[in-house]
């Protein structure tokens, strides 16, 4: 008789983890039918931009962090262990896509070319947000956990309206599997077969909670059940990462429905600069994921091919100083808002409740300058 | 001019508008081949097809949160929540998502959806049919309610709020879902008009603000009175938010007595803000605190209960009276 528990304690799938893998911890290449063809062209050359992109997005987190320890930013989600989840499925998005993200996928926003200053500017505080979607096909950063998808269906559905090839591509995590929102959208992108990517990086931990609150199996599994097409992929490979974003693309592209990845991976940092992992996790399981480190295995592939490791390194490191120094600059000549920007764009245009408490505050303002004139 | 129910005006309302703008597409639930279940949206799907008017899958969050993505694509979509009490579930796409895209964008995103809720009682339902949310989405940030009162206003106010780029909440009193009135198809209201209180009937001695379902009771109050000797002049509110405070200001200056009826609760009301704020501006000019006349705070009550919750032409004159300092109800000043 099966030993029943009387604690709520999820249990993970037995067995080992069953994902995708085109290259793996050792950076060994292993063969993967149902990815192998989608990244025939990923060669020496290809596979070098890959590692230098990651350790750029690798050092922004960093400066992310330390920015944020230093005081000039009010908070950061680091993405660190995350990078080839973000780089793999970025560089696999043609420009036309639509992105719709939570708050950590800096990465996805670097490949996008948003630059320092507007990727910075909502962390410090200066405005809440910092970037024209318009200009980089990428909403903002999304904070309510999971809400994005609906939008990411609403605006897949617009797509197919249109007649548009492009696709549209959400990002969330294992705990936002838990969401209705993200249920609710699948529901919609299913039944209308909407061309939309829902990229779940499940890095285990949804602050303190571990992926087991939220499933007692895999969730690429659950995804099924909407009827969408699902791979659930090693979200530590870049290259599988790369290869299935492009296979569920295409799968969306051709108007058969929505699809869904779970990349598998780890988040090795806190869930914000405001907590404590320590408190929740076992420092062996951090050793654990280590080992599976996205960075170090291309590394490791492109060694056993022959290629030149110490120029790549210092492509990479060179790569990374400067977008570095481009962080920093940003927040040294980033102006902190004004007050009107305080009142602007709550509406798209004239409301006369607000614009009277404007007009009151600017008054209330103005007698300060007003006794300072007197006073002089 | 043509003489049309409430829910014929809104129905012609809509399709005005998808004539006009292609963009413009209907969601909900039920709302295709059966036209909803007022079928406000009757014949609609068969004339502009399935992709302009959406059957959507049983989900309030799913719906909003879609139109959401809709306009973030270019469209411009009008949501049809089947009762108002069904709109809770869809309050954090409406107050977290479409009332703060365009601030969160700094301008850069407009969203222009337009929520349809049937709201307000008397019609006898079951639970949760009979709500009256209002002050829930006029105290977000970023969003705009309004509420027409008649067949003209429903016409033309629901083509207003689909025009304009800002998400509006529109409350239809589906109490007066079958009342008839003229509507004047051809007079184009002047733009902007659509946040401006109506006077509904002038009057000399008290003003009685009301919109939506109460507008009809609160002028068949206000022809009770009459033969009592007071002249109420009747507000229109018709935005309640942006409360149109330039003309109900003037009103009560010139009156000097204020009283605000409302389906929904007392309790941190749409009244509550309209005594306030016309306090502060009308202070020197009242001649008797402003009275509410207005649901009870309490969960909607069952059907056979429910001529007692609502304000009815009886209860208006009492608040009447009581602002008139004749004889009337003490309630309300116990603490």
């Amino acid at each position: 008789m099966p030993t029943v528990s009387n604690t709520f304690d999820a249990q993970a799938p037995d067995g080992p983890e069953r994902y995708l893998q085109v290259i793996g911890p050792d950076g060994s290449r292993t063969p993967c039918p149902e990815l192998d063809d989608w990244v025939q062209d990923v060669d020496t050359r290809v596979l070098g931009d890959l590692y230098v992109d990651m350790a750029c997005i690798r050092r922004l987190d960093q400066e992310g962090t330390a920015l944020q320890r230093q005081g000039e930013l009010g908070l950061w989600a680091p993405l660190l262990g995350q990078e080839a989840a973000q780089i793999g499925s970025g560089r696999a998005l043609d420009r036309n896509d639509f992105i719709f993200p939570s708050y950590r996928e800096h990465g996805v926003a670097y490949c996008r070319g948003v630059n320092p200053h507007d990727l910075l500017r909502m962390w410090r505080g200066a405005a809440p947000s910092g970037w024209n979607p318009y200009e980089v096909n990428m909403a903002n950063q999304q904070i309510v956990i999971g809400a994005q998808t609906l939008h990411a269906a609403g605006y897949g559905m617009g797509l197919k309206l249109d007649g548009s090839t492009s696709a549209v591509i959400t990002y969330f995590g294992d705990g936002a599997t838990s969401q209705g929102d993200v249920n609710e959208a699948m529901v919609f992108a299913a039944s209308y077969q909407a061309p939309v990517l829902f990229f779940c990086q499940n890095n285990h931990w949804a602050i303190s909670e571990p992926v087991t609150r939220q499933t007692t199996g895999y969730i690429a599994d659950r995804a099924k059940g909407f009827g969408l097409a699902t791979w659930r992929v090693d979200g530590n490979d870049v290259v599988a990462v790369l290869a299935a974003t492009r296979a569920a693309l295409a799968h969306v592209r051709s108007g058969t429905g929505p699809a869904f990845i779970e990349a598998v991976t780890y988040r090795m940092g806190a869930h914000t600069t405001a907590d404590d992992p320590t408190r929740y996790r076992d420092a062996l399981e951090l050793e654990e994921w280590a080992a599976k480190d996205p960075l170090d295995r291309i590394a490791a592939h492109l060694d056993s091919l022959g290629a030149d490791l110490e120029a790549l390194k210092l492509r990479a490191s060179a790569a990374a100083d400067a977008l570095a120094a481009g962080l920093r600059e940003a927040i040294t000549t980033m102006p902190d808002p004004s007050v009107d920007d305080l009142f602007a764009h709550v509406y798209s245009h004239g409301h006369s409740w607000l614009e009277g408490q404007r007009e009151e505050y600017r008054l209330y303002l103005d007698s300060f300058a007003a006794d300072a004139e007197v006073s002089r | 001019m043509k003489t049309l129910t409430f829910s014929q005006a809104l129905n012609s309302g809509l399709r005005a508008a998808m004539e006009h703008d292609d963009k413009v597409v209907l969601m909900g639930e039920d709302i295709g081949k059966l036209g909803g279940v007022f079928r406000i949206t009757d014949g609609l799907q068969k004339d502009f097809g399935a992709h302009r008017v959406i059957d959507t899958p049983l989900a309030e969050s799913g719906i909003v949160g879609t139109a959401i993505g809709l306009a973030f694509r270019g469209y411009r979509p009008v949501v049809e929540i089947q009762f108002d009490g069904f709109v809770y579930p869809a309050f954090d796409q409406i107050v977290s998502q479409l009332a703060k895209m365009h601030f969160r964008s700094r301008g850069n995103v407009k969203l222009p959806v337009t929520i349809r809720i049937p709201f307000g009682g008397g019609i006898g339902s079951p639970e949760h049919h009979s709500e009256s949310p209002e002050a829930y989405f006029a105290h977000t940030a970023g969003l705009r309610v309004v509420s027409p009162s008649n067949p003209e206003d429903a016409y033309w106010m629901l083509q207003q709020a689909i025009a304009d780029d800002d998400p509006v909440i529109f409350l239809e009193p589906k109490r007066r879902y079958h009342q008839r009135g003229d509507v004047d198809l051809d007079q184009v209201p002047e733009e902007g008009s659509l946040y401006k209180a109506k006077i509904v009937r002038p009057g000399s001695d008290l003003t009685l603000i009301a919109y939506g379902p109460l507008v009809k009771t609160a002028l068949d109050a206000a022809t009770a009175a009459e033969d009592e000797g007071i002249d109420i002049e009747v507000i229109d509110l018709r935005s309640i938010e942006p409360v149109d405070f330039e003309t109900l200001g003037a009103s009560v200056r010139k009156t000097g007595r204020v009283v605000i009826t409302h389906e929904a609760g007392k309790f941190a009301g749409i009244g509550a803000e309209l005594a306030a704020s016309l306090t502060e501006r009308c202070f020197d000019h009242l001649d008797h605190a402003p009275v509410r006349v207005t649901g009870f705070d309490i969960p909607y009550p069952p059907a056979k209960l429910e001529n007692h919750h609502l304000p009815d032409l009886d209860r208006i004159l009492d608040g009447v009276d009581r602002a008139m300092r004749r004889t009337g109800t003490q309630l309300g000043e116990d603490g």
